[in-house]
């Protein structure tokens, strides 16, 4: 019966847990930056709208900070309940990075406290500015060590395995594992690109809306800036991800691109749907599967065939993979449009139809973070630790986990509804428009 | 016992389930205070001391669970299997209250400003349910409830749930979470100048001061039938546990006599981390009874090496910070009396 096996049912939960966790860490990772960033061009440019800016992101970070702190704390005990022989073995030999995400989130935490709760107690907001580099650090250093984990499960190094004892265990070559350097660029790079592209989100809808007020285009033309820069890094970065998998994972890259058999100068298959092993309906780009994979047109592409049938990921990745790519790539090309527009003084990027454009592609960063971590996870099946462990091998014995599904889908639930509505409440009860006037009258009543 | 890298490994980790203990017990036990006090129409006594407090601190004491439970997997990766494996249902029930509290004190305070009572209620409730969750722990260390079954470990729910031992540390953790919390606000109270909280939780303290004394004593007795050995240990520590007595005594004389709260809460963390290291000392070697020691389940020496070293670089980059955010916060006289509102 499916109900009793509890590799699935903790699969599920994992999957559960983690797709839910990586919107409030994705958001958590980029967002200190842009209010980083925002502080400090304010500061620059002598500019309140900016600083104002870095104060209304900041409190609705705090929403998304604390539903983030506390699934983290989920996924970071579940992984120890759900999956006790795999722990077993990261304890031993990737224990190091799990323990400095610790620090790195500790710190973050600390700074973040300090931070919220002393604005404008700082004559000088230099110094204010000062306290948001250990949160933009610690949050990167978390998400950086955290990845690391991953990292090694997909190309595992720094121990031997004799008589089913591990033995000579590196925890440095642990770390420095070949997935490692593309993981984290990866990981880092989109966390900030959907950041960017959420607050361009926002900023967009009040302008929809109907709002006039500069405050909004500032923050339009700030975030599509940086949504550019890490667009750019993002596609830089994807491409070495693909020779990555073609050097150390073929059978993820074959997988995702439906290559079957073994050839040089191989197609890259966009889109389309599987029929037996022919893609129907796909759109085929000749070599570029090749160039991704060895920067040559005529370079040779391991196909699925070479591997035993039991160890091939599933098929579907293929879609992932594709929508993860598709946005990505639309993604780069607004930002582009409306970088390129506004330098030029093209009128058309204030329009309603490209500000709606501007305001879909937020949740569809969001997406393409889904479905890359997707891709990703399902890509190395039926692996936790790739040539070593099995996922079936790495699950707990409990026969509770169905129950536990149905406790932390409700949770989620509820924490999703949660920071909506409350998220909701705090921007419409006060508009920028409405905390300007505020500020305004204080700073009079000051002078008097 | 020597100071060798395993007990180095587990007196890290202990001194930083104390420290959870302790500022978990704090936020706890006020989400209680501000419940009790909302149920009996003082809640405008309560309610601003006790968000001045924890408002900036409530992430960081998150933390300090984290890092407890990060690192036991590290220097202790067999505790995963053992008590990763049993412990599914209880280490969820308490992820998902702390998941609730966590979030919707912060949608509460910092987001909607919502008062509203259900809402108070359901906080502070969840506020001792979870000590009830996480404390069982203990009990199921003690040894008699795990079965092994084709090698892989089973909580025996049904041995748990009957026991005398179980339900002692149950009852023995929430009072000392309200306790501790107690005399905490007391001292923060009075710090704030706000003389009617200070007696009010002065009250409180008093009231808590008893239940929580007296479990910990039955629970040495509990224990005398549970596990002879364990109680073998603890009796060679008497003197250990009789300095804490003493302590105990002049937090409750100060308190009663309304002095100097501030040496009475140092008083407290004296009595809890001398019995706590007593406790912990007499458990020694076992990390779970009889099945897993802290020998057998320790990690290999490269790891435990590169462990240590990462614990002290991150202390010396934790205990600055930790200062600063104290002497903004905890501290600072204008914080504390709120005479300033610096939030974002």
């Amino acid at each position: 019966m499916v109900l009793e096996d509890t590799a699935l049912l903790s699969r599920i939960l994992t999957l559960l847990t983690l797709s839910f966790h990586i919107i409030y860490a994705t958001i958590g990772v980029g967002v200190p930056l842009m209010i980083m960033i925002a502080q400090w061009v304010g500061i620059k440019k002598n500019d309140d709208h900016y600083i104002l800016l870095a104060r209304r992101w900041a409190r609705g970070f705090v929403i998304t900070v604390a539903v983030g702190v506390v699934t983290g704390t989920a996924i970071g005990l579940q992984l120890s309940l759900l999956w006790p022989n795999f722990m077993q073995v990261a304890g031993n030999v990737i224990a190091l990075p799990l323990f400095m995400e610790v620090f790195a989130f500790f710190f973050e935490a600390i700074f973040l406290g300090i931070y919220l709760y002393t604005w404008d107690r700082f004559e000088d907001q230099r110094k204010h500015l000062l306290l948001l580099i250990p949160v933009a650090l610690g949050a990167a250093a978390s998400s950086v060590f955290i990845t690391i984990v991953n990292a090694f499960m997909n190309s595992p190094q720094g121990f031997e395995v004799l008589n089913g004892e591990l033995v000579n265990v590196s925890p440095f070559l642990a770390i420095f594992n070949p997935a490692m350097p593309t993981k984290v660029a990866h990981v880092v790079a989109t966390a900030f690109l959907t950041c960017a592209f959420l607050l361009a989100s926002i900023a967009a809808l009040r302008i929809i809306r109907g709002s006039t007020h500069i405050y909004h285009k500032k923050a339009l033309h700030l975030t599509m800036k940086l949504g550019l820069v890490f667009a750019i890094a993002t596609a830089i970065i994807g491409d070495f991800s693909g020779k990555y998998l073609a050097e150390y994972q073929p059978e993820k890259l074959a997988a995702a691109e439906w290559h079957f058999e073994t050839e040089e100068g191989a197609d890259l298959v966009l889109f389309g749907v599987l029929d037996g092993e022919e893609p129907k309906y796909a759109i085929r780009i000749p070599y570029a599967l090749s160039i991704l994979a060895h920067s040559l047109p005529n370079a040779e592409v391991t196909g699925l065939n070479e591997f035993p049938e039991d160890e091939v990921p599933p098929l579907w990745i293929h879609y992932l993979f594709d929508i993860m790519v598709s946005i990505g790539m639309w993604l780069a090309f607004i930002a582009f449009v409306y970088v390129a527009a506004s330098w030029r003084g093209w009128k058309f990027i204030k329009q309603k139809w490209f500000l709606w454009l501007t305001l879909i592609s937020g949740p569809l960063a969001l997406v393409a973070i889904e479905a890359g971590w997707w891709f990703t996870e399902v890509g190395r099946q039926p692996w936790i630790l790739r040539g070593y462990m099995t996922v079936e091998e790495a699950a707990t014995t409990s026969g509770q986990v169905d129950l536990m599904i149905i406790l932390f889908a409700g949770l989620y639930f509820i924490l999703g509804i949660g920071t909506i509505v409350v998220l909701l409440r705090m921007y419409k009860r006060n508009p920028i428009e409405k905390e300007l006037a505020a500020r305004e009258a204080q700073k009079g009543g000051e002078k008097e | 016992m020597t100071l060798t890298l395993e007990v180095i490994g587990i007196s890290v980790l202990w001194l930083f389930l104390f420290l959870y203990v302790i500022v978990a017990s704090i936020d706890f036990g006020a989400g209680f205070f501000n419940a009790y006090s909302a149920f009996t129409n003082k809640q405008h006594i309560l309610t601003n001391i006790i968000q001045r407090y924890l408002s900036p601190v409530w992430e960081v004491t998150n933390v300090f669970f984290v890092f407890f439970f990060v690192g036991i997997i590290g220097f202790f990766p067999q505790t995963a299997f053992y008590y990763g494996t049993t412990l599914l249902v209880p280490a969820s029930i308490a992820l998902i209250l702390l998941a609730i509290r966590g979030s919707y004190y912060a949608f509460a305070t910092y987001g909607a400003k919502i008062n509203h009572r259900g809402y108070i209620y359901m906080y502070g409730l969840s506020g001792l349910l979870l000590p009830a969750a996480l404390s069982p722990v203990l009990a199921i260390s003690e040894g008699g409830f795990i079965n092994m079954v084709d090698g892989n470990p089973h909580l025996d729910y049904w041995a748990l749930f009957t026991s005398p031992l179980m339900w002692s540390i149950v009852v023995l953790s929430i009072a000392a979470v309200l306790y501790i919390s107690a005399v905490f606000l007391t001292w923060y109270a009075n710090k704030a100048g706000d003389v009617k909280a200070t007696d009010l939780m002065r009250k409180y303290a008093l009231i808590w001061a008893g239940p929580a004394i007296i479990t910990a004593t039955g629970i040495i007795y509990e224990l005398r039938g549970h596990s002879p050995e364990h109680y073998e240990n603890l009796l060679d520590l008497w003197w250990v546990f009789a300095i804490s007595f003493l302590l105990f005594v002049g937090t409750v004389y100060l308190i009663w006599k309304r002095r100097n709260y501030g040496l009475a809460f140092i008083l407290l963390v004296g009595q809890f981390f001398t019995a706590f290291f007593a406790y912990g000392l007499s458990h020694f070697p076992y990390l779970l009874y009889p099945y897993l020691t802290i020998y057998d389940s320790f990690t290999n020496e490269t790891m435990a090496i590169a462990l240590i070293v990462a614990f002290i670089a991150g202390l010396g980059l934790l205990l600055p910070s930790l200062y600063l955010l104290f002497r903004l916060f905890l501290f600072d006289k204008d914080y504390v009396k709120g005479k300033s509102d610096y939030h974002a």
